[in-house]
């Protein structure tokens, strides 16, 4: 066990540090939040500036265009851009890491000439077509169906959580090819453009005030079967290629704007007379100790991965435990903030919004990309070896 | 950077869990109650396996590993729940290199302890007070304790001191402060080895015992204590075995702060994982019969040993 970086990683460290200090002074302050219109220019200049300096892609194989860093590399860029303050992957989320990954794994070449460039150039922007309004946890159950006609599929049905759908291009969509066939065996994966006929944008508002959300209303969308990716009804197996992905890297980036929502804490207990509070002491203590551990967990996932090629189940504790801890973290904030916690402005010179923003923020957490109660059966059953519980849904 | 073990360190964890599950299977270290928690001849064992001499270096007769060993080695030990002052008499070789190989069992305790209960007094050859002016040996017969016959953790017996003597120097205030660190780096590593254990007791249980028709381990309800179960575990090891690197090699860390950390989340998880095994086994889990309370109560022991959750979360706060 050693957590020293190698030579190599050292080197890659250094340049990485020495490229930001560069380039981060020329960057505009970023846009209002809930101008996403501005949003989408300012993240994917962004990426087209990773992309100039050969970091676009950090992760993905070489063969697709990637910079085929290690997972240490990968764990470096997203320590050192989160540190030094670079923009976050925003926009480029789905299609830096669903759907480029899935295409350079399943795509056929002619996908991955055409889509995977865009993507790392931040020319094309994806969003995410999984969930349905009766398909959430149990996503194989989904309805929306595609019937084939010629060429083409012909979509219809109704999809929800689409991040950032008014602003994508294109969209990974999971359709049910056959209505007749065992849940998990009649979906299929496509790349649906968004500029089709028939597809209705609606955002949604979210607890947050934002329109981040969107839900997705599809009336016979034509979408071309030369844009499917793998076999018609093996869209199940496509889609976990990469369901496992996201667990691995997708939350260190807040976990160390955590630890520094956690420092900065501290500082505006000092400043509000709260630090003779015990309880509040305590608990900022308990939850730095709470980061510290999730971050050696996260290197020693990271390693897993680099010896492996697989983080294993060790994504899903991460999740489960750092959802447990931000949601801790949040409550803190308010009951530290008191009455500074009535507005999500920073209130005079306390720069409190942030922790307002990050707990109504972590009440998510606990619920994208797999809930708790998901991730708590994975460990349960995968990891522990315990039994299912009998399906309750059709087949 | 690899933060996952080496050859090495796997065959040394594998080899230090055969020793504790081959000589202190769980009827044997219940039977260790009738002598006190410590019987010489298993002591020596340990000894003789290096379990206190590890970190000593080759030069001087030790075994030349560093912390990270250390808390593979104490892992295990907590695994099996192995009774008896362990960290005391380890990180005391660091300054006795009689207690190194097994000829000395040493007990600890903080001067400042109130009110003045100190474990195992029956049992060990010298007990080490630590204060912060340095580290002093006293021999059990210069101390008059009175026994308390009912210690909360039946295999640490338990003893109520009217005073405690100024015994004689053996360590200065760094070596005291190195003592500290290097004993909540240990217990951590105890704690999580024991959070690991009672996990594995209460996932056999619960796929074994059925009710309405079926094993109750597929009831999201118990299910669910399990997994977050296995998490706290998981996770407060992370926290350790970087406590032990960074020791090792402070300049990848802040030993202090690494160190607090794994006695936090370490002493949270076993308390809480043995809770919960206890809860899975329902009316069994509050019997004697059943090793959970075992490991609970231990943990409850280690709480108090080498600075508390409280205690080192209020570390962490003034380390912000």
């Amino acid at each position: 066990m050693d957590l020293r970086d190698t030579e190599s990683d050292a080197a890659f460290r250094a340049e990485l540090r020495a490229w930001l200090s560069e380039v981060l002074p020329g960057i505009p302050p970023p846009p209002p939040e809930h101008d996403f219109e501005a949003r989408r220019v300012y993240d994917t200049a962004w990426q087209r500036t990773l992309f100039d300096a050969g970091y676009a892609g950090i992760n993905w194989p070489i063969e697709g265009g990637g910079r085929g860093a290690t997972p240490a590399e990968h764990l470096i860029f997203l320590e050192e851009s989160e540190r030094m303050g670079a923009p976050y992957v925003g926009v480029n989320f789905v299609g830096l890491l669903h759907g480029g990954p899935t295409l350079i794994a399943e795509g056929t070449p002619e996908q991955k000439a055409f889509h995977l460039p865009a993507i790392l150039k931040g020319e094309h922007i994806w969003c995410q077509g999984f969930s349905e309004p009766s398909a959430g946890s149990d996503l194989a159950s989904l309805r929306t169906k595609a019937v084939r006609d010629g060429d083409h599929y012909i979509i219809s049905g109704q999809k929800i959580w689409t991040s950032f759908g008014h602003v994508a291009d294109y969209c990974e969509m999971l359709v049910r090819t056959d209505p007749d066939a065992p849940k998990h065996k009649g979906i299929t994966w496509l790349i649906m453009p968004m500029h089709l006929d028939g597809i209705d944008v609606r955002p949604l508002r979210t607890i947050h005030g934002s329109t981040e959300f969107c839900e997705l209303f599809l009336d016979e969308v034509a979408v071309p079967v030369s844009n499917r990716v793998g076999d018609e009804n093996d869209g199940w197996r496509v889609t976990n290629v990469t369901l496992s992905f996201e667990r691995g890297t997708a939350f260190v980036s807040e976990m160390l704007q955590s630890m520094a929502l956690v420092s900065h804490l501290a500082s505006l207990a000092k400043r509000l007379d709260r630090w003779d509070d015990a309880g509040i002491r305590r608990e900022l203590g308990h939850l730095s100790a709470d980061l510290d551990a999730l971050w050696a967990l996260t290197k020693r996932n990271i390693s897993l991965a680099t010896r492996t090629g697989t983080i294993g189940l060790g994504g899903s504790v991460f999740k489960l435990h750092y959802a447990e801890m931000r949601h801790r973290l949040g409550d803190l904030a308010v009951r530290l903030l008191e009455r500074a916690s009535l507005s999500l402005n920073d209130v005079g010179d306390l720069a409190s919004g942030r922790h307002i923003d990050g707990e109504i923020h972590s009440i998510s957490v606990s619920i994208a990309a797999g809930t708790s109660q998901i991730q708590r059966n994975i460990i349960a059953e995968r990891l522990l070896g315990l039994p299912r519980e009998p399906a309750w849904t059709s087949s | 950077m690899d933060f996952e073990l080496t050859t090495d360190q796997v065959d040394l964890k594998e080899g230090v869990r055969k020793l504790a599950e081959g000589r202190f299977p769980m009827e044997r270290v219940r039977e260790l109650e009738a002598v006190g928690g410590v019987d010489r001849a298993l002591w020596q064992e340990l000894a003789d396996a290096g379990v206190f001499a590890l970190r000593i270096p080759e030069g001087a007769d030790g075994v030349g590993l560093g912390m990270a060993e250390a808390a593979l080695v104490f892992e295990e030990l907590g695994r099996s729940l192995v009774p008896g002052p362990l960290v005391a008499t380890e990180v005391a070789a660091q300054l006795l290199p009689t207690a190194a190989w097994g000829a000395e069992v040493v007990g600890m305790l903080e001067r400042s302890s109130y009110p003045l209960v100190v474990e195992h007094l029956s049992v060990i050859d010298r007990l080490l007070v630590l204060d912060n002016a340095g580290v002093w040996s006293v021999t059990p017969d210069q101390i008059e304790g009175t026994p308390l016959d009912r210690p909360t953790d039946p295999l640490t017996p338990v003893h109520l001191l009217a005073s405690v003597p100024q015994g004689e120097q053996v360590g200065d205030a760094g070596a005291v402060e190195r003592l500290r660190l290097e004993g909540t780096i240990l217990t951590a590593a105890f704690l999580v080895g024991s959070a690991q254990a009672v996990t594995e007791l209460a996932v056999e249980y619960v796929k074994g015992r059925e009710q309405f028709g079926r094993p109750i381990g597929s009831f999201q309800a118990v299910k669910h204590i399990l997994a977050d179960m296995a998490t706290r575990a998981s996770v407060a090891q992370a926290a350790v075995y970087a406590a032990g690197v960074t020791l090792d090699d402070p300049e990848v860390g802040d030993p202090v702060r690494a160190a607090s950390a794994a006695k936090v989340m370490a002493g949270d998880a076993a308390v809480r994982n043995a809770k919960g095994a206890i809860q899975v086994h329902g009316g069994m889990g509050f019997t004697w019969e059943v090793d959970a309370h075992l490991h609970l109560k231990r943990a409850w022991l280690l709480d108090t040993q080498f600075g508390s959750v409280d205690h080192h979360a209020e570390v962490l706060a003034h380390l912000l």
